[in-house]
């Protein structure tokens, strides 16, 4: 290896520089780590919250139940046991706060200290019931048995179709209209962003002169300076009744506001890498092409785009980055409802939105925590999807050429 | 090549060495900071949950450091959840609450060791708003459930327009989410395709711009944009609007109770606060800022 540093000084430059290059390398890995750390953890998990247990009289054959059966039953949607695999008798839904309906206070004890007796002997005198309280409450010899539930499985996280992250006695932790909202959202920012960008960066490095081109380009890069909650806020104020207006939408928080907001944020970015890249075209090139007697669109077409396309590239990494991690302007405008999406005129959720309002009240370590960590390692691995593919297509182009 | 290697192991303790320093450096600096307010009269609070008490504890935080000059007391929102959270990490004197606690939250300062006091301070109701340009201006407990559930997706159904109906409901890190699930929908769980918002405001800006729309807010936010809805719990017999006055003398239904909670440790610290909350003045501000006073 060439020495670059020779006297003291210069030895002490090198070690500083190498000292930063190193603490960015660990301080990377040292998220990526705490990430899936935390977010693998999930899978180990229950789905009845922490500390509760699910039981059932000891007649009843029904063992085990999934995570939405049990929502179904204490939403009442389910109110049979014969529609899980049971008796043909209604279901009787308990919480612990019904307790007071069955036995009066005194029978409970001042400190509740005879409360795990009065719930088993509930449990097996109602042969209908399904009992959800603290797993404190559960006493030796409890006359009753508890209901299995499946562990979360990936599977059944990246498949789910339903986020109800907090509901009692059972979590339902799909993820799927989520993920599909966020590359939904990110989809329609690109589909807006790029060519628009595009566009512009072609008129400010090719077409423009130089005074327009100067009071462009910092107006341009103003755009990426406005912070992303006034951009939400003004998606929420204007684009939302605009696009119900426009649409006769019985609802203007839509996946298409979010999707606006992202490309108007994304767009000084790709502009201005793309332009800085087009300009970087050596002139020598672009005479040579004119002087074949190509027009100045073919020069543009056939000369700078390819040429500078690792740059184009670059431009767009960085912009579908900036649309898949924004959460605040999104989390305003897109109605965070956790459906499927069809079209670009419905609500949509997404990860960062989802994380950002959740994470705040999630009980550190608990089951939703995880889950929220989980789904920050999914918007890593597809952000890393997107820039390890977009690097291997530029470097084939590249290659080419 | 070996020089450079060494240089990087160098590097890579110095960054560490350095790193912990930072970390010493800062939990000094805080435990200076707590021995400056036990030693010294001077008194610093930081407020931090539900969004709905957030009004009301900023004005009554206001009024109380203008009697009190040496009191600096911080007021943060973020939902009850949030709030609860940080007096668990201890990050927060009082956690503002707008419900109460929730058996796992027991739990957990059961767990963490911490004895944990509530004071009452208020209560608050909720209104239904809906589009001013909406028909319907009363609904049952039942039609309300239905709604939220899923299970009634149009106006036409509760006696209004032929119009969808879109609810927005607030973020589960909200109270007023849990709140308004156990009182309106029988602890049954919001449908899947519910509109969330991250704030009181959007709900408002929301419901008031959307004609189909249906949220429900704090009564101290209501606006000339949307429309209050009166409400019945008995199936249609009586129907109250909400108001401070129904609210007091409890004739309307979708109230609750607002909370501080505090570690018993630092009582001393926050009860004159509190007291002052209490008092004849402190509830008169509950009531001016369009709240429920306790008495």
């Amino acid at each position: 290896m060439k020495r670059y540093f020779h006297n003291f000084g210069e030895r002490l430059i090198e070690g500083i520089l190498a000292l930063s290059g190193a603490v960015t390398s660990l301080t990377v890995l040292l998220i990526v780590v705490f990430l899936f750390k935390e977010g693998l953890g999930l899978f180990s998990q229950h789905p009845v919250s922490e500390g509760g247990v699910i039981v059932v009289n000891n007649q009843n054959p029904v063992k085990e139940l999934s995570a939405k059966q049990i929502k179904e039953i204490y939403d009442q949607n389910i109110t049979n046991w014969k529609e899980v695999g049971g008796k043909n008798q209604p279901i009787k839904i308990f919480r612990l706060e019904d307790i007071t309906d069955y036995y009066p206070e005194e029978q409970l004890g001042a400190n509740f200290e005879y409360l795990p007796q009065r719930l088993s002997e509930l449990v097996s005198k109602q042969p209908e019931i399904i009992a959800y309280f603290p797993e404190q409450y559960l006493s030796k010899n409890f006359q009753g048995h508890p209901i299995e539930l499946e562990n979360i499985t990936l599977g059944s996280f990246l498949g789910g179709k339903e986020w109800y992250p907090t509901i009692q006695p059972a979590v339902q932790m799909g993820v799927l209209p989520l993920i599909l909202g966020t590359l939904w959202v990110s989809f329609g920012a690109i589909l807006i962003a790029l060519p628009l960008g595009l566009a512009a960066a072609i008129y400010t490095a090719e077409i423009a002169d130089n005074k327009v081109r100067n009071t462009l380009k910092p107006v341009i890069e103003l755009l990426a300076g406005i912070p992303s909650v006034v951009y939400g806020f003004f998606g929420l104020v204007v684009l939302v009744p605009l696009i119900q207006k426009v649409f006769g939408l019985p609802v203007g928080e839509t996946a298409l506001a979010g999707s606006i907001i992202l490309g108007i944020m994304a767009l000084p970015t790709i502009i201005s890498v793309t332009d800085d890249a087009m300009r970087t075209t050596p002139r020598a090139m672009k005479e040579a092409s004119l002087a074949l007697g190509a027009t100045k669109w073919q020069t543009i077409y056939k000369v700078v785009i390819p040429y500078s396309i690792s740059g184009i590239s670059t431009a767009a990494i960085l912009g579908i980055g900036r649309a898949i991690g924004e959460t605040m302007a999104v989390l305003m405008v897109t109605g965070n409802a956790s459906v499927i999406p069809h079209t670009f005129l419905e609500p949509v959720r997404t990860i960062p939105a989802t994380i950002a309002a959740e994470l705040g009240e999630a009980p550190q370590g608990g089951i939703h925590f995880q889950a929220l960590f989980a789904l920050g390692c999914i918007l890593f691995l597809m952000t890393l999807i997107i820039n390890v593919s977009v690097d291997m297509v530029s470097a084939k182009k590249k290659a080419n050429r | 090549m070996k020089n450079l290697k060494k240089v990087q192991v160098v590097g890579l303790f110095l960054a560490t060495v350095l790193l912990g320093a930072c970390g010493g450096n800062e939990g000094k600096k805080e435990n200076t900071e707590a021995g400056g307010t036990t030693s010294e009269a001077s008194v610093t609070l930081t407020a931090k949950g539900s969004d709905t008490v957030l009004p009301l504890a900023q004005q009554e935080a206001e009024k109380y450091m203008q009697k009190h000059k040496d009191a600096a007391i911080t007021i943060v929102g973020g939902g009850t959840g949030v709030g609860l959270s940080a007096l668990e990490e201890g990050t927060t004197d009082l956690a503002m609450a707008s419900r109460t606690l929730k058996t796992e939250e027991k739990l957990k300062f059961q767990a963490a060791k911490k004895d944990i006091k509530e004071a009452l301070i208020a209560y608050d109701a909720l209104s239904v708003i809906v589009n001013p340009n909406n028909k319907v201006s009363q609904l049952t407990r039942e039609q309300l459930e239905g709604i939220f559930t899923g299970k009634i997706t149009n106006w036409k159904d509760v006696g209004g327009d032929n119009e969808k109906i879109v609810p927005y409901s607030r973020e589960t890190s909200s109270g007023t989410y849990e709140f308004f699930k156990e009182h309106v929908l029988n602890k049954k769980n919001y449908a899947g395709n519910i509109l969330m918002m991250p704030a009181t405001g959007s709900i408002v800006q929301s419901v008031g711009q959307t004609k189909g729309a249906i949220g429900y807010v704090g009564l101290a936010y209501d606006t000339p944009e949307v429309k209050p809805l009166k409400v019945s719990y008995d199936q249609g017999k009586t129907y109250v609007a909400p108001s401070v006055e129904a609210a007091k003398d409890k004739s309307y239904p979708i109230s609750r109770p607002l909370f501080f909670f505090y570690d018993a440790t630092s009582e001393s610290k926050v009860k004159p606060f509190i007291d002052y909350i209490m008092s004849e003045e402190g509830q008169k501000i509950v009531q001016e800022t369009g709240y429920v006073p306790v008495k």
